[in-house]
């Protein structure tokens, strides 16, 4: 990410940043408090949202040069998303949320290490000890089981990148180390089983779950945005 | 493929206001389609009631006054056709049959018509539907009288019952044919056109209850009228005749030939072509009802404008996920604008055949008591031009709401409100 600058306001510069490097295959811990602009660059770097200026290169792909089509494609069959909660669609069952990126991207369906989607998805789900609720609605299920499907959904088909958005913020203390270490188990076995290696970007305010990761990011030191906009103020 | 599944899994998890809105389209479009139908079997039956019949002949005079009172009850012929002409044209080698007509009097408000034996055998109505008896037979003496089916019904006359008939058309007639008592012979069944409110007797028998009559007066009171000799009773005229042609082809020439009758002045009409020009003065009755339910039709479709439109809201975290799942913003939009259009299918489909089963299962009650035909009615161009334009129009509304949809997908990207 080189020379990027974003505002959705003309006026109101949200992120700027010069230089911002994620090295593939590991895991990041990017910290940033509420406000400074960290759901706005997960959008740029999953190719929602493209900024004004600069370039976003994202797997090989310079997302400012796709066009939005491509940058959705690419999202899909490449890029595994956890939100903080309401992670789920709320129509589909439990098994269908965690097939549905292998249903929209047969890249993704193809890279699956199961014989077909539906072992698959068994096989995720009893690695999250989810698997009784395979057939449920998602109401049904409690906000940490919901975001363990999350995680299934996010790791089908082995994306090349998993990004979190504070998935444990919804989590009580106990269980947000259970579900970080299983986060970063199942990322690692998604790297070890295939070739692939699978970065994964957790974003979060909370530092104290930085020990969990391989390398530490802040945003605040990042995004000079605050400091531009004083800058051009003066 | 995937999108209509989660369109389908989508609507059927707001299964309630899914429901309600096809409902509300449904009923819709059962009533623009019910109106619509029961509007072609109205023009069926009305058509149907006279069939086979090639000419009305008359004296000179409008076309439709004569249709209306020769067939309708409606009205009063200007003038009377002499039997000489009838006789005529009763035996002209073109003719097939005539049924001879002579009114002047009612019995309850109902015409009293005096014909003969032809109208039983000749008259048809709905295509090739004749006249049959309920009760009875046609009238044979001079004092025997048929009466129709809904006469029968409404005056609760019965078989054999004594009645007597009132000079002129009035309900209230000052004058009464109390001197001539009529037999009633026979009941009519039901034919669900204006034959069913009238009542029958012999062109003989209209002489007769104006035996010793002239100049359109009884005789004076006080003053003896000639004592009723049955031998004597002549017809010196009719009001009017139904023709038959041998061949249709025959038809016209026939009726040039009777329009330009040298001994009295006729009209003739065909009876198709005036039914015809009398049923396009109902037309605006048509358009209204189509317009009132084209009105209802637009409610519904607003209801599910509103019902898709107010969820939006709700809605835009579970967009989010899908975009972040790497859906494209227009397949967003074609997600919603398929929700409405399976709406939209889905409700005229329940409306249409629940409009059809409906009618297939009270055609029997409709036809007989409302004289529609409603089995000869089946789909027609108007039905499948109406089920198209609502559904492109559900389809077109559907865009307001995708449209909002897919500007929330751009505009939100993964932020979860």
């Amino acid at each position: 990410m080189r020379h990027v600058r974003f505002a959705y306001k003309p006026e109101k510069l949200v992120l700027a940043i010069d230089e911002l490097t994620i090295p593939a295959g590991r895991r990041i811990f990017l910290h940033g408090p509420s406000g400074s602009g960290k759901t706005t660059l997960l959008s740029l770097i999953s190719g929602v949202l493209v900024p004004q200026r600069g370039t976003v290169s994202v797997l090989g792909h310079d997302l400012t040069r796709l066009s939005a089509s491509a940058r959705d494609t690419l999202r899909g069959s490449q890029i595994g998303y956890i939100f903080q909660g309401f992670n789920l669609i709320p129509y589909l069952s439990v098994g269908e949320n965690i097939a549905l990126p292998c249903e929209l991207h047969p890249s993704r369906g193809a890279r699956i290490m199961e014989s077909s989607v539906s072992e698959e998805v068994h096989r995720l789900a009893h690695r999250l000890d989810i698997h009784t609720h395979l057939d449920s609605p998602i109401t049904h299920l409690s906000s940490g089981e919901q975001q363990r499907v999350a995680i299934a959904r996010a790791v089908i088909g082995s994306p090349a990148l998993v990004v979190a958005d504070e998935p444990t913020s919804a989590l009580d203390t106990d269980r947000r180390d259970a579900f970080l270490t299983l986060l970063t188990d199942v990322i690692g076995e998604a790297k070890k089983r295939d070739d692939t290696q699978t970065t994964l970007l957790f974003v979060s305010h909370d530092r104290s779950l930085a020990t969990h990761f391989d390398e530490n990011l802040s945003l605040t030191e990042i995004n000079r945005s605050h400091g531009l906009a004083e800058a051009s103020r003066v | 493929m995937t999108l209509l599944r989660l369109a389908l899994r989508s609507l059927r998890a707001r299964r309630l206001s899914t429901t309600l809105t096809i409902f509300s389209i449904g009923l819709s479009v059962m009533l623009l389609v019910g109106v619509d139908r029961l509007r072609q079997a109205t023009q069926v039956g009305f058509s149907g009631t006279l069939s086979h019949t090639d000419l009305i002949v008359g004296a000179r005079g409008g076309g439709l006054p004569l249709l209306l009172s020769s067939i309708f009850h409606l009205g009063n012929a200007s003038n009377n056709i002499s039997w000489d002409t009838y006789q005529h044209f009763a035996h002209h080698p073109a003719v097939a049959w005539t049924i001879p007509i002579s009114m002047g009097d009612s019995y309850h408000g109902y015409r009293v018509i005096a014909t003969d034996q032809n109208f039983y055998q000749h008259y048809q109505y709905r295509r090739n539907q004749s006249l049959h008896f309920a009760q009875g037979h046609a009238p044979e003496e001079v004092f025997d009288v048929v009466v129709g089916a809904e006469v029968a019904a409404q005056i609760h006359d019965h078989m054999g019952q004594q009645i007597v008939l009132a000079h002129g058309v009035q309900e209230k007639s000052i004058l009464n044919h109390q001197a001539t008592p009529f037999t009633i012979v026979g009941i009519l069944a039901p034919t669900a056109t204006p034959v069913d409110r009238a009542v029958y007797i012999t062109l003989l028998g209209d002489e007769a209850i104006h035996f010793g009559w002239s100049g359109g007066t009884p005789p004076a009171i006080g003053e003896a009228g000639p004592k009723l000799d049955v031998s004597k009773l002549k017809v010196d005229e009719i009001t009017c005749f139904l023709l038959g042609a041998k061949s249709r082809v025959s038809t016209l020439h026939l009726q040039r030939e009777i329009n330009t009758y040298k001994p009295e002045p006729l009209t003739s009409i065909i009876p198709a072509y005036t039914l015809q020009e009398l049923w396009s003065l109902f037309d605006y009755a048509d358009t209204a009802l189509s317009l009132v339910s084209g009105a209802v039709l637009v409610v519904g479709l607003l209801a599910m404008l509103i019902a898709l439109y107010t969820v939006l809201n709700e809605r835009r975290r579970e967009i989010a996920i899908l975009r972040a799942v790497g859906l494209h913003a227009r397949q967003i939009f074609l997600l919603f604008v398929l929700e409405s259009t399976l709406i939209a299918a889905s409700g005229t489909a329940l409306g249409i055949i629940a409009v059809y089963a409906l009618l297939f299962g009270l055609r029997n009650t409709i036809e007989g008591r409302f004289g529609l035909p409603i089995a000869l009615v089946g789909i027609s161009t108007r039905v499948e031009l109406y089920a198209l334009a609502t559904i492109v129009c559900g389809a077109l509304l559907g865009i307001v709401p995708a449209w909002r949809a897919y500007r929330n997908s751009l505009v939100d990207g993964l932020n979860t409100p």
